[in-house]
């Protein structure tokens, strides 16, 4: 296997896109990614796409060679990657494993969503269908039901607490309100989280990411080629994709995600590193209880300890172990299939020393967890900065 | 469906403000997950009294498919 390394990125700003539609998007991002990693469209072998409902959320299908051929690579193998929340971290996967096997030399891997055209409902029941329509879905579950029905198990055998939960949302918008690209660029209080308009007992507005349009883009390259283009290139040390029972009430527990743990462990062994070896990191924090379990499973912190480890401040900029310096899905925005890109795109940011206000100082070795629906996909990515 | 469904225990739950589209006019309702007695869990709607993780619950309907459960008056 050859070692591969990320040579450019590029995004477009999160939120409210009103003027751009999904081929826009999907383009902005590409073709900023390739100016980045100063490669013409010629260049590039093939086109892996992420995007986990444009057939609902605005019709379109055959997502891939519509968005490819828009950037000049018509001609080219073009793919759409569907994993619910996970789908650019599956479409980075299977791209990251063809360069590694040298099957391509140059490949372009890029998420979208445009949510915003749909109205709240409309965008809740979408949404939805990323979990099991015969069963949950059908009971009249929501995503944000799914992961309060894990916060209030979670609440229940570890003692997690509304404040625990209220201080990652906290935290991840006082980050966002740093990122220029950030979708909600405004800082909150505890209380003003705590106090949230009530979406699904025990989540308010504020435990919930947002919905928004956006796209984010990665190139990859084998790490010896990718130095020909840029000084800053960066190691894909590990990445590893897993999957899991889509409904919650056939996993056994869920107050942990089998997903993220075994996703975890098999990019930490293939990086030769331990949990404690990162310095950062960007995780999937679709909602504020989805932050705190990830850090657990990933072993940051002892199973139940997240959300005492959250409320210390120890996952804030400063902190031990900063998450989602980025703002997150919480203020960043989370345009669904654009999100697992988007992840590594601010990791990068980070190493390359371009993070601007959000500069962390221990940047060299970072991880993204990019997960699906309530954990039936999980995509865990370590990077180095070379 | 006319299956009778085992008691059970819940095992978590959440009472839901803003429901999907096809939903929106019955918000705020309960959903639960329910350890079933005898074993299986399953994804349920609860009638009338709200439950907490650890009630017991005994299965009330059908609606259009999908089972209703509502607290043990035990």
């Amino acid at each position: 296997m050859r070692q591969v390394a990320i040579a450019g990125i590029g995004k477009t700003p999160f939120g409210v896109l009103a003027g751009q539609d999904i081929r826009d998007l999907a383009a902005d991002a590409s073709r900023k990614c390739m100016r980045n990693a100063q490669v013409t469209a010629g260049q590039v072998e093939a086109f892996y796409l992420g995007n986990f409902a444009g057939p609902s959320f605005v019709g379109q299908n055959h997502l891939a060679p519509y968005i490819a051929a828009e950037i000049g690579l018509a001609g080219v193998p073009a793919t759409r990657f569907e994993a619910a929340c996970a789908s650019s971290g599956a479409a980075f996967f299977h791209a990251y494993s063809a360069v590694a096997a040298g099957i391509y030399d140059t490949v372009l891997v890029t998420g979208v969503e445009k949510m915003t055209s749909q109205s709240t409902p409309k965008v809740t029941e979408i949404l939805a269908s990323a979990g099991d329509l015969n069963g949950e879905i059908k009971a009249g579950a929501t995503f944000p039901a799914l992961f309060a029905m894990i916060a209030r198990r979670h609440m229940h055998e570890y003692g997690t607490t509304r404040e625990h939960l209220a201080s990652v949302a906290v935290k991840n918008h006082a980050n966002g309100a740093l990122n220029p690209d950030a979708h909600l660029r405004k800082t909150i209080t505890l209380e003003q989280a705590l106090a949230g308009k009530p979406v699904a007992d025990p989540l308010t507005l504020y435990d919930c990411s947002l919905v928004s349009d956006g796209a984010a883009s990665v190139l990859l390259m084998p790490l010896d080629r990718a130095r020909d283009f840029t000084a800053k290139p960066v190691l894909v040390r590990g990445v590893a994709q897993t999957s899991d029972f889509v409904a919650l009430d056939q996993k056994k527990t869920i107050t942990a995600f089998p997903a993220v743990q075994a996703a975890g462990q098999k990019a930490y062994k293939m990086a030769g590193l331990a949990p404690r070896d990162i310095e950062f990191a960007e995780i999937h924090d679709c909602f504020t209880i989805a932050e705190i379990i990830a850090i657990e499973d990933l072993g940051f912190v002892e199973k139940g300890g997240g959300g005492p480890y959250s409320a210390a401040g120890h996952t804030a900029r400063g902190g031990e172990m900063p998450i989602n310096s980025s703002g997150g899905l919480k203020s960043k925005g989370h345009p669904v299939g654009a999100t697992g890109v988007a992840q590594l795109c601010d990791l990068v940011l980070q190493m390359r020393d371009e993070a601007g206000d959000r500069q962390l100082r221990r940047n060299h070795l970072g991880l993204a967890q990019n997960l699906g629906g309530s954990g039936a996909t999980c995509v865990v990515t370590i990077l180095e900065k070379v | 469906m006319s299956e009778i469904l085992p008691g059970g225990v819940v095992y978590t739950e959440t009472v839901i403000h803003s429901a999907p589209e096809s939903l929106a006019g019955q918000a705020p309702y309960q959903i639960a997950i329910i350890d079933l007695d005898g074993g299986g869990r399953l994804t349920a709607r609860l009638a009338g009294e709200a439950v907490r993780i650890g009630d017991s619950v005994a299965f009330f309907e059908y609606q259009d498919g999908v089972p209703f459960f509502n607290k043990s008056s035990l």
